[in-house]
């Protein structure tokens, strides 16, 4: 029992000391939410690294508002309840005025009533499934029409691949976008027989079944492609066993969603040459703003590390809402969510990145090859595609638009011209 | 003079001629082209220089075969730098050139037609062509005419690959020719395959075509089925009556397994001979597009959540001519009365369809034997992985009793000793035969350590040993973690274990498995040899049997405890170098196995070596046999299997081999 | 005879008393309802802990009072949570899609609002359709009571399996192990029509309720605080009497027990069903708090860490296992949360986020080896001391 009070009254001390801070306008603080322990922490670890080093630059650069700008980090260690434990904390006890963080969809699911509920502003940065508009949220990560549709046109046009593959680690990312890819392909008259759909556990390893079920699919005379959703650690295993059947790109093709930079880092691509991974952005694009962008990175965290996706949306989206809280000359979060509409911001790829009503960006899509020394050649980029928080290619969904700006409503029927509601659904 | 100015013309028409050959070579006597005149390639390149630039495989087509009809000398030579993303276009002109690296940031220039050097370029000056792996193939196909009597071995299986990958009617033609001059046997035998192939699918005569089916129906290779396939591919139809002018291939009845009759139904609907179903949705979108003064066809909006209101109010409306009749079942019958459905091949000759429908049900049987076997070996397989991963556990688990919740971790220490070393050591043979040994000795270090500052002192309290060695467990994983980071380590596999080998294109396995394979074979016959032939193995036997008469007869246990949980301990290290190999190096390697490990001894028996390779046989053919009939999710094999393994021991509660006597005894 | 049930154990008295003042301090601090000091993550944190407790009382049950280890009580909670969840979902999004579907011209049939649900709720998972075991979930009465029911059937099901062919010790461990993980991987599939990996989220919504969460998280508080003495009680009460006795004495010597007539076999079942249902009780008040369960909150390694908090408490004692989950629980929270100061050594910065595994980890090998009686354990040796 004496326990438990000094427990409460340490508890007490800390919730006072916040308290304190939250009277003051300055310093402006920004929230990082990435696990800095448990299985997140190979990808988020480098996010938070990266809003420190922005949030950094920005100080150089005299702050915000006349602020100082002041990071707070807080580790949900990888546990999607302690997402929405962290999310409150940083809301109601640090106060802080923006939040950038997360990476998993079941991460953003938990964080979100806590943000709507608070309303609090979050910029989520990692491609992610789509069929969710929240108020309070900013995706600069790629929705599927930005990344899994380009990608599959791609397999169709310019690889000419008849018959599909659809792998994908068992949970909601690549169960959604393998739903609308089958709906797509289907449209794009692919047989429902020549789509083979297979899902595995996080972490698997015994790739050798599923490999050898790939390589038979070419039976029947068609060109067989594969569309990998494969999450994290398993992609290693899987590469693996790919090389090890002698699977060449121009036999059958891969094309990662989930893999960049970082994962291929723990992997020997000599064998891997070729296959293919689809992005916003790769570390090889040839830009000055890019090259700056690395340099930087490098200096600071050491001249191995490699840059990838989500810290080009993470780099983004802070200067778009840095550049959107001076315009609105406040950090209120109501205000800046409007100045956020139509801001626009240099991508390090080359052109411009336009935040839409939907709360989405329009960037371009590059698709890029493997090559031997772990980077990505670009071979494609489109032009800046709108990111579609509801998918044109299920039925359910393609009545669904999202505009926050004059609409006012994240899901909003465009056939019975209503309103289907107003939170998010989690 | 004018023999030195002969000679000199000889050496240049010489220089010319080998230009022509082989355009790489470089030659600083060769003249220049005249300023602004474009040699005759870059001519051809220039009419669609914006579609070679940012070449698509939609429309590249027509303008590769219009280079390759300009019949240019040079031609191959472009073709072949294209595919290698070794042209680039001079941003000021448009011009194509081949580029080298020279220094730095600047590329030397080489003309297309000439091959002679033109001048540098600064990287930013230029754009690199990069067709894509599409482009590629397209390049492929038509370079395969150049290269199929090419003097150079690789440069003709080049363009077999070619072939192979986009099998097409133009082929053949250069393919026959090009096979009785083929001076080596082994590519003049794939030659003939591919002729085959070809044959099968494009000759023009119909007896050709039936032999050639009929030489590869014993063939199990994937293209060959890839070749047959298409050849019986069918088309599902709708029509009055049945054509006369088609192959047939079978009727199809509305209503049947293989055609429900909502999707004949459709299929009417879609050819535009029946009118479509109203979906509910359809219905009441119709039905809010008629709402007259609070009512719907006379009945009152707010009965029409009643989905039979519904329909009396959209028959209403139909009857007052607003929107179309319902689709009633009855006219769905009527519709699917008066149609024939049918499947007819793309294949107009009868004979060859039927001989490709004979030629695959030979092939399909014995495609099914060799998947049965290629199942087998998946099994074996893993069950291999598993037996590596449970025979450390067998020995301090089964032995002595005491669980060690750790041993996972044991095996992550080894794969990270493995990785480490291979830091050290590049060359990868090397380093895995300096890696097994010290793995095993890092492990077995560290069991010794753990036993006698633990373990030791819980030998009567096996529940606590559990806990405890779970609180060495996390510690061990997160230390990893902190010194090793959460990222995947790559832990690569020497190059002669790359690869598969492949006894046919359904029978194949990959080498570093059967490596895995022959290792637990190893271990088996290892720790056979040390159990029963050694004095360890003796004194072991004597302690987990009675540790007091052991005592008495003047052997150690405290010492024989130690070095056995230490040999348990130092094969889980062995394991780890393995396992790593084969899939990945991180923090959690262990915990993916620690279960899976205490079931394969639990399953097999404990106390016995022969019951953990029982155990991890049955546990991994279960998981492939469960994988193999639901296919498309591995999850649900993994939770069949554990609650199969969960029900079995309630039948045989001390596993497959049960230990009798004193010794079965807790 | 419930005077004397007390009086004959006076810790109880003392720890309900505790529990009480706790929750009243509580209360008064709270942003909720008292002074605002407590912030409403700290009361959610608060709340949360006093469910761990509930459930750590159960597993000291089944654990140091019957000497069974299960590693898989926490499958149990988490049932208890996907339970609940289900029903606080489903009447969640009921409302959503009532007020969307009326704001059509025609009113919804109630296939449109079941579909309405359906795709609401596993539209995330790319699906539409109703699973079958979600039948009970429009009604709250029926769903709480498969908060009970589903845990306990599994737990009698699991157990009558397990004790009837005489599975006992390390291989119990192993396999009520085997069970949880087979149960996680089975709910992280997709098909298993709870949402995969997803799980069920937004639970802190209560359908229909508006007021805002300071408050209810109070709510939930105070409903925690109350289980968990109820719980406290029922376990004290199962453990003084004859049970009391059978049960200790499997315990100590399951096959003397046996020779004596006991049916034992009964006695461990029906331990094993009612802890379950404790546990499942926590976990239904756990996971509205936390607002999120997935597959992988039930894990085999949370039920380990379940057995963790009890050693570090003390087993064989209730209060042992209350003090060892809120002490370990919170003070995991405290480092992993980024709070606890970085110790700069000079050559090398200890971050509490990269050590504190390390040492919970060695901490309990010492309590193990050297300290079987855990946290409890301290008491003895004070009571001795002050009777000496």
């Amino acid at each position: 029992m004496t326990f438990l009070n000094k427990t409460a009254a340490s508890a007490l001390a800390l919730t006072l000391g916040a308290g304190a801070a939250m009277a003051a306008d300055c310093p402006i603080k920004v929230g990082v939410l990435h696990s800095l322990s448990g299985t997140m922490a190979i990808s988020e670890t480098t996010l938070k690294d990266t809003m420190l080093m922005l949030v950094d630059d920005q100080n150089e650069k005299g702050g915000l508002l006349g602020c100082e700008l002041e990071a707070v980090v807080v580790d949900p260690a990888s546990d999607w309840p302690l997402f929405a434990e962290k999310a409150r904390e940083l809301l109601s006890v640090h106060d802080v005025d923006v939040i950038f963080g997360n990476w998993t969809s079941v991460s953003r699911k938990s964080v979100l009533p806590v943000i709507e509920e608070l309303n609090g502003l979050l910029f989520y940065p990692v491609q992610y499934e789509g069929e969710e508009s929240s108020k309070n949220v900013f995706y600069t990560g790629a929705a599927p029409n930005q990344q899994a549709i380009p990608a599959t046109d791609y397999f169709l046009e310019e690889l000419g691949v008849e018959k599909f593959a659809l792998l994908g680690t068992d949970y909601v990312y690549p169960r959604t976008t393998n739903n609308i890819l089958e709906s797509y392909l289907k449209e794009k008259g692919i047989a429902e027989s020549d789509i083979f759909v297979n899902y595995t556990p996080f972490g698997h390893s015994d790739w050798s079944k599923i490999v050898s079920d790939v390589v038979a699919l070419g039976a029947d005379g068609k060109k067989v492609g594969v569309i990998s959703t494969i999450n994290g650690d398993a992609n290693i295993g899987f590469y693996k066993e790919l090389a090890a059947a002698g699977i060449s790109a121009d036999d059958i093709p891969v094309v990662a969603f989930s893999v960049g930079e970082e994962e291929l880092s723990g992997l020997d691509t000599s064998n891997l040459v070729g296959h293919l991974a689809a992005w916003n952005y790769f570390q090889s694009a040839d830009t000055e703003a890019n090259a700056a962008f690395i340099e930087k990175w490098k200096t600071l965290m050491g001249e191995e590390r490699v840059t990838n996706d989500p810290m080009e949306a993470h780099y983004i989206g802070f200067n778009m809402w840095a550049n959107a809280v001076t315009a609105a000359e406040t950090t209120d979060v109501d205000a800046v969510r409007t100045a956020m509409y139509g801001q626009e911001f240099p991508n390090l790829t080359g052109g411009t990145a336009v935040m839409l009503p939907n709360h989405h960006l329009a960037k371009p899509v590059l698709i890029g090859e493997i090559q031997e020394d772990g980077q990505f050649d670009i071979i494609s980029a489109t032009d800046p595609v709108p990111g579609d928080a509801w998918t044109d290619f299920l039925p359910a969904s393609a009545v669904l638009k999202s505009d926050w700006k004059d609409l006012g409503c994240g899901m909003y029927n465009t056939t019975t011209e209503t309103c289907v509601q107003l939170k998010s659904n989690y | 003079m004018s023999k030195f100015l002969h000679a000199c013309r000889i050496l240049i028409c010489g220089v010319f001629v080998l230009l022509a050959q082989a355009a790489l070579a470089q030659d600083d006597t060769a003249p220049d082209p005249q300023p602004g005149q474009l040699g005759p390639l870059q001519t051809v390149l220039q009419q669609d220089a914006a579609l070679i630039a940012k070449a698509s495989r939609t429309t590249i087509g027509p303008i590769i075969d219009a280079i390759v009809a300009s019949e240019l000398p040079s031609v191959p030579h472009f073709l072949s730098a294209w595919q290698n993303k070794d042209v680039w276009q001079r941003a000021e002109d448009g011009l194509f050139f081949v580029a080298t690296k020279a220094d730095g940031k600047t590329y030397r220039l080489l003309d297309l037609d000439t091959g002679t050097e033109v001048g540098t370029a600064a990287k930013d000056e230029l754009d690199q062509l990069k067709p894509n792996s599409g482009v590629r193939g397209l390049i492929a196909t038509a370079l395969v005419q150049f290269q199929l009597s090419d003097p150079n071995r690789d440069t003709r299986v080049e363009a077999l690959v070619a072939i192979e990958r986009r099998p097409g009617p133009d082929l053949l033609t250069p393919l026959r020719a090009s096979i009785p001059a083929e001076p080596d046997a082994e590519l003049k035998a794939r030659k003939t395959r591919i002729e085959r192939l070809l044959t099968m699918a494009y000759d023009a005569d119909p007896a050709a075509r039936i032999d050639a089916i009929e030489a590869m129906s014993t063939d199990l290779g994937v293209d060959v089925r890839a070749a047959l396939n298409p050849l019986v591919a069918t088309q599902r139809q709708v029509a009055q009556t049945l054509p006369e002018d088609i192959n047939l291939a079978r009727e199809l009845t509305p209503g049947s397994e293989d055609l429900s009759r909502d999707a004949a139904y459709v299929m009417l609907v879609d050819a535009g001979l029946a009118p479509p179903h109203q979906s509910a949705a359809e219905l009441k979108s119709q039905l809010s597009q008629h709402i007259d003064a609070g009512r719907v066809g006379g009945v009152p909006v707010a009965q029409l959540s009643n989905p039979e209101a519904r329909v009396t109010a959209y028959a209403a409306l139909a009857a007052a001519g607003v929107v179309p009749q319902l689709v009633t079942e009855a006219d769905v019958d009527a519709a699917l009365a008066s149609h024939v459905f049918f499947e007819s091949y793309a294949e107009k000759d009868p004979a060859v369809t039927a001989a490709a429908n004979a030629a695959l049900a030979t092939i399909a049987t014995r495609v099914g034997v060799n998947q049965a076997l290629d199942l087998g070996l998946d099994a074996i397989s893993l069950a291999s992985i598993y037996f590596l991963a449970a025979i450390g556990l067998a020995i301090t688990f089964g032995l002595m009793g005491v669980i060690n919740m750790a041993h996972g971790e044991f095996i992550m220490m080894g794969a990270y000793t493995g990785y480490v070393v291979q830091q050290v050591i590049p060359n990868h043979t090397v380093s895995i035969l300096v890696a097994i040994p010290l793995a095993f000795a890092v492990t077995f270090a560290a069991g010794v350590a753990m036993e006698r500052l633990v373990i030791r002192h819980l030998y009567h309290r096996p529940l606590e040993t559990l806990l405890a060695t779970f609180g060495i467990s996390i510690a061990l994983q997160q230390l990893a973690k902190n010194i090793f980071g959460t990222q995947a380590r790559p832990l690569t596999s020497p190059g002669w274990l790359d690869g598969a080998l492949v006894m046919n294109d359904v029978l194949a396995i990959s080498y570093i498995r059967i490596a895995i394979f022959v290792l637990a074979l190893i271990f088996l016959g290892l720790f056979l040899f040390l159990m029963k032939r050694t004095r360890l193995g003796l004194e072991t036997r004597a302690v987990t049997q009675n540790p007091r008469m052991a005592a008495s007869m003047g052997i150690n246990p405290g010492r024989v405890n130690m070095l056995t949980f230490g040999l348990g301990s130092g094969i889980a290290g062995i394991a780890g170098v393995a396992i790593g190999l084969y899939a990945k190096v991180t923090s959690e390697l262990g915990a993916d196995y620690i279960v899976q490990s205490f079931m394969t001894v639990v399953v097999g028996g404990v106390g016995n070596i022969w019951g953990a390779l029982l155990g991890a046989t049955m546990i991994g053919s279960l998981q492939k046999g469960i994988e193999w009939l639901n296919p498309s999710n591995t999850l649900a094999a993994q939770t069949y299997m554990i609650i199969f393994i969960i029900i079995f021991i309630q039948f045989r509660p001390r596993g497959i081999i049960a230990l009798k006597g004193r010794a079965a005894g807790d | 005879m419930r005077k004397s049930f007390i009086g004959q154990n006076p810790s109880i008295l003392i720890f309900l008393l505790c529990l009480a003042a706790f929750t009243l301090a509580v209360s008064l601090l709270a942003e909720g309802f008292g002074i605002g000091v407590l912030s409403t993550s700290f009361i959610k944190t608060l709340g949360k802990t006093l469910c761990l407790c509930l459930v750590a009382i159960a597993m000291d049950l089944i654990w140091g009072y019957c000497g069974i280890l299960s590693l898989g009580h926490f499958a149990f909670f988490g049932l208890g949570g996907y339970m609940i969840g289900m029903w606080l979902m489903y009447a969640r999004t009921e409302i959503i899609v009532q007020n969307a579907l009326a704001q059509g011209d025609i009113p919804p049939t109630a296939q449109e609002v079941i579909d309405g649900i359906g795709s609401q709720i596993f539209g995330v998972v790319g699906s539409s359709d109703f699973p079958v075991i979600w039948v009970f979930a429009d009604s709250l009465v029926l769903q709480l009571l498969l908060v009970l029911v589903v845990p306990g059937v599994l737990a009698l099901v699991f157990g009558w399996l397990a004790f009837r062919s005489r599975v006992a010790g390390v291989y119990l461990s192993i396999l009520t192990q085997a069970m949880t993980l087979a149960l996680a991987l089975y709910l992280f599939q997709n098909d298993s029509g709870l949402r995969g990996n997803n799980g069920l989220s937004g639970l802190q919504n209560l359908p229909g309720v508006t007021a805002p969460q300071s408050v209810v998280s109070m709510w939930f508080f105070w409903a925690s605080a109350l289980a968990l003495g109820a719980g406290y009680l029922v376990s004290a009460w199962v453990i003084s009497g004859k049970f009391g006795s059978v049960i200790r004495g499997i315990r100590d010597n399951e096959a003397r027990v046996r020779f004596l007539g006991y049916p034992v076999e009964t006695f461990k079942l029906m331990l094993f069903t009612l802890t379950a249902m404790i546990a499942a009780i926590a976990g239904a008040l756990y996971y509205p708090q936390a607002g999120i369960i997935n597959p992988a909150e039930i894990a085999p390694i949370a039920s380990i860490y379940l057995a963790v908090w009890v050693a570090i408490g003390g087993r064989g004692r209730l209060y042992g296992a209350v003090l060892g989950a809120a002490f370990v629980s919170l003070v995991s929270t405290w480092f992993t949360g980024g709070q606890a100061p970085d110790i700069n050594l000079g050559f090398y910065t200890v971050q509490w986020v990269d050590w504190w595994q390390v040492i919970l980890g060695i901490s309990f090998v010492l309590v193990t080896l050297f300290a079987p009686k855990g946290i409890g354990g301290l008491f003895d040796l004070l009571k001795r001391e002050s009777r000496s």
